[in-house]
């Protein structure tokens, strides 16, 4: 049905029952940061904190979005309303994106599968406000399992993915993964490794190179904060060999974080990195416009003292800091 | 916030498909690559997508047009099917056809519910204008009505 | 040159130039200066590696043949079509087929609508094609069939058809087009996924070495490749490279390389940068013949001799001005010559909107006879070999083959067969297609680069774009005469052999062909053996690649 002339708070009842133009609509508000965003996320909070999020992240062509298609697949057949959220890079140029994971996703989900492309659009941060928005309405709005993909080469991207409850890093063998995973982090954050592409020679390699890490790193690999040791599936994405371990293998790691408390430890480390992201893009947008507009007295003259070379920096600072909250 | 985002256009996202059997797809790669350089979001469906398959890339992406490319004579056939669908949904998105289409089928096709045809040898501005345009055209109908 | 005894390779070339016979015409210009069969150095034109063609006399013995695809509508049209190209003394049948039959898909399917008997012949079952071949003596014609993800239901039918009217498998002579690879790399006429669908292949190629010695099994076509916007190089080398693969594939599965390679035909694309496309063809012949003996061991020198059939650029005929295409085929067709084809096809200047029209197909034709008998290019063998532009141009071209091929190497494991499912898999040959493609375009647009008509001279247009239409009776009519098919045959049987076929196609050590042959026989439908097939093999979706 047609969205003209809906008020935010009809749209999120329509998405309450099920209409998924309505979610469509409300996370492009999210997206946008959206005079509607606030509303939203406001209604969505209070249904949130049910679903499992896993992130999935892995190098460019580690076939990590045919697994999450694989993924989608196994959990279409058990039922679940899942919904993927995949997250894709802009054109640092541009700003434009093309966004091609759909439709290998969307062949083999069942119709009840909930997918939505991001771009990251350029702007640091926004991505890391607007990707727990997202989830949230997700969330919200009854999926379950909410799968995040990204593309584990920018920091950005790794931090979202490492949000999840459960954050699965994918390496292929030929590609150096192991080496790349334990340079970018991934290797601290990864709950589960899977090495997809198993058929190919070498993927033996990047299991024991991977157990090698493990070993080598704090506690045997040990998580510090689980005291679970992060398992490793193999898997063939293309023929969807592996990919019921691997859920398994989420299930089990979920199952462990839930019994244990890591998973309410989790979301409130979650919720208050939120916080914190908010207020420090808040903040940035402020002294952004403190520092570049003519909205506030004094602040001219402050700068004009730097300049001069009468007053330094730090001092212009702490100065300034006191105001903040007049913008 | 919000103000300072608002200042920006919103970056329109665009779903790009083909249907039928239809497997020429160098024009739809060369527009998907179009539309990213004007800094707009493609949702690149390609190759042998149903109508279903493009309603719910259009509900979920909240796609804001679809571009139809069209290399056979099933454009007669296909495209008005396609506005007939969006439709049913309750989905207000302009519908552009690029590719093939003789000019004795412009018209019919417009009168059939098509927003725009785009035939070979436009060029990428012109491209990309028509969508912006498309969107546009739509927007101020549906805010009228 | 490198040639140890090079005055004895000229005497070689000599004597097989004595020993052919030669088209009875004056070898002489328009003002009557006579000319030389050949001009410059070896190797000669019929020695390895065939640089300078595959034949002593070249075009001087035989001219290439010129032929011309078409087809539409039902299969009793085309059979009529058929029956009065052979009476006016032709011997070879072209066959296109519509757009649901390429994709293995039945006129009853969904997306069919619009499209029956469209772009070529609607063949549904093995009723269709008997009256396609209908009155036809099967054993006196050699038939070519361009269709790809199903060709073994349509091979399978025409050996059928060939059995009920009493000739046998091993008198069929024809060529399938049969070139999976390309579709995944460029046309998108897939089925499968890649390696079932190599399988089947195989499975023919080892069937018609067995049984069909006059059949070609496959023709390795790059024409496609060029059309969905790569360049040059980029056709020359994907296309050698997919008839590597095929190589590979066949010996892998047991066949000596002497036993299928003399039967491997090549399909290419002539475009308008004339030099180009002529060190193409120059070095597409040279980097078969290395390969072939170097790296694949044939012994047999028919192995090593490229044979290629050649196309203008449908890609480059314009909408706007219709009729100046015809100067572009012209200079297309020139090229091929000069390029030393087997045979030609030249474009309609009409077919950038859709289907020629008989007007505009009659002055394509014309159009390579002009080059054939006007232009004296065929007094000469390879008349541009020695111009160190050309030279230069087909050393260059074939440099940069070579470096796809080492990619290709280096992501297969040292095999071009796993190199080429790579590249399908990581998007390698669809990225390379789509950025040459997006590069020309952009060209285009700045104005960098000049189509006449296009971007630049531009007055002239009428702005007219008419397009051939086939009336929906055809539709009707196939769609009736399916469900007739359907309602008479003895479904049983047909549920029978394909549950078979579908078993065996699990086991990967049984020849398909036999129970295809089976299948057909029942009236089971090409939608029907897809579908058993796809059970087990799985239907190939597409991951996007931009």
């Amino acid at each position: 049905m047609s969205l003209r002339g809906l008020s935010p708070a009809d749209i999120f009842e329509r998405a309450l029952a099920g209409e998924r133009h309505a979610l469509g609509r409300l996370i492009t508000f999210v997206e946008r940061d959206a005079a509607e965003a606030e509303i939203v996320a406001e209604m969505a909070h209070t249904r949130a904190g049910n679903a499992h999020v896993i992130g999935i992240t892995g190098s460019p062509g580690s076939g990590k979005s045919t697994l999450t298609g694989q993924l989608v697949k196994l959990l279409g057949e058990a039922g679940k309303r899942a919904a993927v959220l995949a997250v894709d890079p802009s054109s640092p140029l541009t700003g434009g994106a093309i966004l091609g994971d759909r439709v290998r996703m969307e062949d083999v989900a069942s119709p009840d599968t909930f997918i939505r492309s991001m771009a990251t659009r350029g702007h640091q941060g926004g991505l890391s406000l607007a990707v727990p928005g997202v989830v949230r309405l997700l969330d919200a709005t009854g999926y379950d399992p909410i799968v995040i993909e990204t593309v584990g080469v920018g920091q950005v991207e790794v931090d979202i993915a490492g949000t999840a409850d459960t954050t699965v890093v994918v390496a292929t063998p030929g590609m150096g993964d192991s080496v790349q995973a334990n340079k970018a982090g991934l290797l601290e954050l990864a709950d589960l490794f899977v090495v997809n592409k198993a058929d190919r020679p070498g993927a033996s390699d990047v299991r024991r190179d991977l157990e090698l890490m493990l070993d080598l790193s704090h506690l045997s690999g040990h998580d510090q904060r689980t005291g679970m040791r992060p398992e490793i599936v193999m898997t063939t994405a293309l023929s969807g060999e592996g990919a019921p371990e691997m859920w398994d293998a989420i299930e089990r790691h979920f199952t462990t974080i839930a019994d244990n408390g890591q998973l309410t430890e989790r979301r409130i480390n979650r919720d208050v990195a939120e916080v914190r992201n908010r207020l420090m893009a808040d903040l940035e947008s402020r002294i952004d416009v403190m520092l570049t507009g003519n909205s506030l007295s004094g602040v001219a003259e402050v700068l004009d003292a730097v300049a001069g070379r009468s007053l330094s920096p730090t001092a212009a600072a702490t100065q300034l800091a006191a105001r903040i909250s007049d913008l | 916030m919000a103000d300072e985002v608002s200042t920006n256009p919103p970056q329109l996202r665009v779903v790009l498909a083909k249907l039928g059997f239809d497997g020429h797809d160098r024009g739809i790669k060369i527009v998907a690559r179009i539309l990213r350089d004007a800094g707009m979001e493609v949702i690149y469906l390609g190759l042998r997508q149903s109508y279903k398959n493009v309603v719910n890339a259009v509900e979920q992406e909240d796609a804001d047009a679809i571009g139809l490319s069209m290399h056979n004579a099933s454009h007669m056939t296909l495209a008005p099917k396609m506005v007939a669908a969006l439709a049913e949904a309750g989905l207000e998105v302009p519908v552009v056809v690029g590719g093939i289409v003789p000019d004795e089928d412009i018209e019919p096709l417009l009168e059939k519910g098509v927003a725009a045809i785009l035939g070979p040898g436009a060029s990428a501005e012109e491209v990309a204008q028509t969508i912006r345009d498309a969107v546009a055209s739509m927007r101020a109908e549906t805010s009228q009505a | 040159m490198s040639d140890p005894a090079p005055d004895q390779a000229r005497a070689a070339w000599q004597e097989a130039y004595d020993s052919t016979k030669l088209r009875d015409v004056p070898f002489e210009t328009m003002s009557g200066v006579p000319v030389d069969a050949l001009y410059g150095e070896g190797p000669y034109p019929g020695q390895y590696p065939y640089t300078r063609g595959l034949h002593a006399a070249g075009y001087r013995s035989r001219l290439w043949t010129m032929r011309m695809f078409a087809g539409f509508g039902t299969a009793e049209d085309t059979n009529a079509r058929f029956k009065e190209l052979l009476r006016s003394g032709g011997g070879g049948l072209s066959t296109a087929f519509d757009m649901p039959t390429l994709m293995g898909r039945d006129s009853d399917h969904d997306w069919a609508l619009g499209e029956v008997g469209h772009c070529g012949v609607a063949v549904d079952t093995l009723a269709d094609m008997e009256d396609l071949f209908a009155d036809i003596d099967l054993s006196s014609v050699s038939t070519s069939m361009t269709i790809n993800g199903p060709a073994a239901m349509i091979m399978a039918m025409y050996i059928a058809v060939g059995e009920n009217t009493g000739v046998e498998r091993a008198q069929l002579a024809g060529t399938i087009q049969n070139d999976i690879l390309k579709e995944y790399q460029a046309q998108k006429e897939y089925i499968f996924p890649p390696r079932p669908s190599m399988r089947i292949i195989t499975d023919m190629m080892k069937f018609t070495s067995a049984e069909m010695p006059k059949w070609h099994p496959i023709s390795i076509s790059g024409y496609h490749i060029r059309e969905a916007g790569s360049n040059a190089a980029q056709e020359l080398a994907f296309t050698l490279a997919n008839g590597f693969a095929y190589v590979e594939a066949a010996v892998a599965s047991g066949l000596d390389v002497d036993d299928f390679a003399p039967r491997l035909s090549f399909f290419f694309n002539s475009h308008s940068d004339f030099f180009e496309e002529i060190g193409k063809f120059r070095a597409a012949r040279r980097i078969w013949a290395r390969w072939m003996k170097e790296r694949y061991g044939a012994k047999d020198p028919k192995s090593m001799m490229m044979k290629f059939h050649t196309q203008t650029a449908g890609v480059s005929l314009t909408a706007q001005q219709a009729e100046i295409n015809i100067g572009r085929v012209a200079i297309q067709a020139l090229a091929g010559a000069l390029g030393g084809t087997q045979s030609l096809h030249t474009d309609a200047y009409d077919e950038a909107m859709a289907l020629p029209t008989e007007n505009a197909a009659r002055i394509a034709l014309r159009t390579q006879q002009i080059v054939a008998h006007e232009t004296g290019v065929t007094n000469v063998i390879d008349p541009l070999g020695g111009a160190p532009f050309v030279e230069w141009m087909t050393d260059e071209m074939e440099r940069r083959a070579e470096e796809v091929f080492a990619h290709l190497l280096d992501i297969g494991n040292d095999s071009i067969l796993e190199g080429a499912y790579a590249g399908i898999e990581n998007g390698y040959f669809v990225g390379e297609i789509a950025d040459a493609a997006y590069r020309f375009e952009r060209e285009v647009n700045e104005g960098k680069r000049i189509i006449v008509g296009v971007n630049e001279f531009t007055e002239g247009d009428d702005g007219e774009r008419n397009l051939l239409r086939i009336g929906a009776e055809v539709e009707d009519y196939q769609l009736k005469r399916l469900n007739g098919v359907k309602q008479r045959r003895d479904g049983d049987a047909v549920t029978r052999v394909l549950e078979r076929l579908k078993t065996e196609a699990a086991d990967p050590e049984i020849n398909l062909m036999p129970t295809m042959i089976e299948a057909v026989k029942t009236f089971a439908t090409e939608g029907e053996i897809v579908a058993a097939l796809e059970e087990e093999f799985g239907t190939y979706v597409e991951k996007v690649f931009l």
